[in-house]
């Protein structure tokens, strides 16, 4: 018989199987380092001590987390109906404007806790206009969600160059960057929370947008899991003519799935823009998108396991920052090394080893 | 506009428009066979980042493009391994591998070079250089054809030519051979190829290998016939280009080169407008120019200039019955 149709128990489907990939990734990494000529152990040691070791370090590591929660919760959604958003960056980015709109308009007039839902609400809808076109385009026209997310991909990019660099640059100034929002633009740091373990946040931007993906995991985990637009997703993403033989709309359900990846993914733009830098910045995204996709993968595209795989990729982001100062032929990109290792191992490669576990696990149950 | 400037874009068209010619044929290959391939991009850096320092180690350009080609071809096999052996998803592949691309050239040109992720500088024999054709000179004086066959045609260093070249022999092994009569068959309906008897997964592989051959074409013209070193992230974006050029161009040889050339002419028409205004709308903004390819792709793809209908089985791993 087929190893493939053998079933396996939950704790090797979701806890054998992606610990091996991820072990195989850091294996191949590690090999990258040796292959530079320095200790692939003391490298390991060298960025855990620097995404854990100090108060600020680990408010790095999550303020890199609460970006990696929103756009792998955008991969995340879009995966349970069967559609392949890799448009995250591009909706984080476009998301960005909207937060910075709302922002730039209302942090004279009120506080933060008055800005920030209008500012959600802002960065949701811009991210969902972005995602918006692909959708249709995958729900009437029948065209691949993968190929036009990318075209937007760089549509935004060109959209938010000329936005910034003509519209919203402050005049006399070089840099292409909104004006600093005052007070009432700016989400609080969580100094308390880090206080709470005896460490100083120190100049870590770790701030309220780490609630606010948290709670969106909450929400997304019921959507899924205990709605009725949850279940039609999933029965879209197994089989989309069960789906439509149960009477569910294929192009109604694709385009609500992919509003809310959308808007998830521009909730991310919060975290950077009103937490971090408090203006809104070219490429500000920086591939947090892109990461997304390996947060969701290695999460099995669950809120619990993208939560963990985010602090993953966060210690990897922060602790990689920290290394390629203490070891100067380690560059930063190491990260990205490591990221296409992930995806490759846990996303693309995802079965190769199961046919390997499945005899082993035979011969375990004895026959 | 005046001619000679006129002239002066086009030629810059034809340069800017190689890589893309390359990745977009290399594309067809796998796409036709039933692969999708987001790795262009990947398979692009990684190839010019190889040409770059095998080059400037060897100071031999042809060595430097076997280089190129052979890395790409690796990238290639290792889609393959993830999406036809081991049947695991085919965009999730490609975008790994164009992380592993991105990052790889970066720590390693750091740690091989030491100059912030660029090559050391290739020396002039490493390098594609232009070769002036016969009688450039003296047709240059001639009204019209002058110019354009001195600046346009003559000048291009070889590979450009390759690339045209290419173009019909992808129509021909793709139209014309019976590896090309499979390779179309095995994109459309994979089962009825395996009930001839004949292997799909060896098949989907040779179609792989011949996308890595003509992606480390691209690699290595960006790299040491465009420029003299490899510079981080120098592939851009274009790969995504390309793969947009396949798809406006419907999977077909002759539209895509027609497709590449749009776009390269679009780029260098974004780069001669910039700062200047054009007549009656005024001062356009270049980004307009920069994520036209990507609009029009998405024009085309909702349908409204023909169909884009993809090779039926694509992206879909193959499996037997069990």
């Amino acid at each position: 018989m087929s190893t493939a149709s053998v079933p396996l128990p939950a704790w090797i489907n979701y806890g054998v199987i992606p610990i091996l990939n991820l072990i195989l990734a850091f294996f191949f990494s590690g090999l990258v380092v040796w292959l530079i000529g320095e200790n692939p152990f003391e490298a390991l040691q060298l960025l855990l001590i620097g995404a854990l070791g100090r108060g600020e370090g680990i408010g790095f590591t999550l303020f890199y987390t609460t970006s990696f929660i929103f756009t792998g919760l955008s991969v995340a959604v879009a995966i349970h109906a069967g559609l392949f958003n890799i448009g995250s960056e591009g909706q984080a980015y476009l998301g960005g404007l909207g937060a910075a709109l709302v922002a730039l308009s209302l942090d004279s007039y009120v506080p933060w806790y008055v800005t920030m839902p209008f500012a959600v609400i802002g960065a949701a809808l811009f991210g969902a206009a972005c995602a918006a076109i692909p959708a249709w385009l995958q729900a009437y026209r029948g065209s691949h969600i993968v190929i036009t997310t990318i075209m937007f991909n760089f549509i935004v990019s060109s959209l938010m160059n000329y936005v910034l660099v003509r519209v919203l640059i402050v005049p006399g100034k070089m840099a292409p960057e909104t004006r600093t929002f005052l007070e009432g633009g700016q989400l609080p740091k969580l100094d308390w929370l880090i206080g709470v373990f005896g460490g100083r946040l120190g100049a870590a931007p770790l701030n309220f947008s780490f609630v606010i993906a948290l709670v969106m995991c909450f929400l997304v985990w019921v959507l899924i899991w205990r709605t009725k637009l949850g279940y039609e997703m999933r029965t879209l993403g197994h089989s989309p003519t069960a789906a439509a033989y149960a009477g569910m709309r294929y192009s109604k359900i694709v385009i609500i799935t992919m509003l809310i990846s959308g808007g998830l993914a521009g909730m991310m733009a919060l975290n950077p823009v009103m937490g971090a830098s408090a203006r809104l910045q070219i490429e500000f995204v920086g591939g947090a998108g892109f990461v997304g996709i390996a947060v969701s993968l290695m999460g099995r595209n669950h809120p619990a396991g993208i939560v963990l795989s985010a602090l993953l990729f966060g210690i990897l982001y922060q602790g990689g920052a920290e290394l390629s100062f203490d070891m100067p032929a380690i560059t930063r990109d190491m990260i990205v090394v490591i990221q296409g290792m992930v995806i490759l191992f846990a996303g693309a490669l995802e079965y190769m080893l199961r046919p390997a576990i499945v005899r082993l696990y035979q011969q375990a149950m004895g026959r | 506009m005046d001619f000679d400037i006129f002239i002066s874009i086009l030629g810059s068209a034809v340069r800017l428009s190689i890589p893309l010619l390359f990745t977009a044929l290399a594309g067809l290959f796998s796409e036709r066979a039933g692969i999708f391939d987001i790795g262009l991009e990947g398979k692009m850096l990684a190839s010019a980042f190889a040409s770059a320092c095998v080059a400037y180690a060897t100071g031999n350009a042809w060595a430097g493009l076997g280089a190129g080609i052979g890395i790409a071809i690796v990238f290639s096999l290792v889609h393959g391994f993830a999406s036809i052996t081991n049947r695991g998803n085919q965009i999730v592949s490609g975008v790994a591998l164009n992380f592993v691309a991105a990052g790889l050239t970066i720590v390693l040109g750091q740690a091989w070079f030491g100059q912030g992720g660029r090559t050391g500088q290739v020396p002039a024999s490493g390098r594609f250089s232009g070769i002036t054709l016969p009688g450039a000179e003296m047709m240059r004086e001639v009204p019209i054809i002058g110019p354009f066959y001195a600046n346009v045609i003559s000048g291009n260093n070889i590979l450009t030519y390759l690339a045209f070249l290419m173009v019909p022999i992808s129509w021909w092994v793709l139209y014309r051979t019976r590896f090309g009569l499979r390779l179309r068959a095995v994109g459309e309906n994979p089962g009825a190829v395996d009930t001839a008897g004949i292997s799909v997964t060896w098949l989907r592989y040779r179609a792989l290998i011949v996308t890595g051959f003509l992606a480390g074409f691209a690699g290595t013209y960006l790299s040491i016939a465009q420029s003299a070193a490899f510079i981080n992230n120098m592939s851009a974006g274009k790969g995504y280009i390309a793969l947009a050029a396949l798809i406006f161009a419907k999977w077909k040889p002759v539209p895509v080169m027609l497709a590449c050339l749009l776009f390269g002419f679009l780029d260098a028409f974004a780069n001669f407008m910039q700062g200047k205004a054009l007549p009656l709308i005024g001062e356009v903004p270049v980004q307009i120019f920069q994520a036209l390819p990507y609009i029009l792709t998405c024009v085309l793809l909702a349908g409204f200039i023909g169909i884009a209908r993809p090779p039926k089985a694509g992206g879909v791993p193959y499996t037997k019955e069990r």
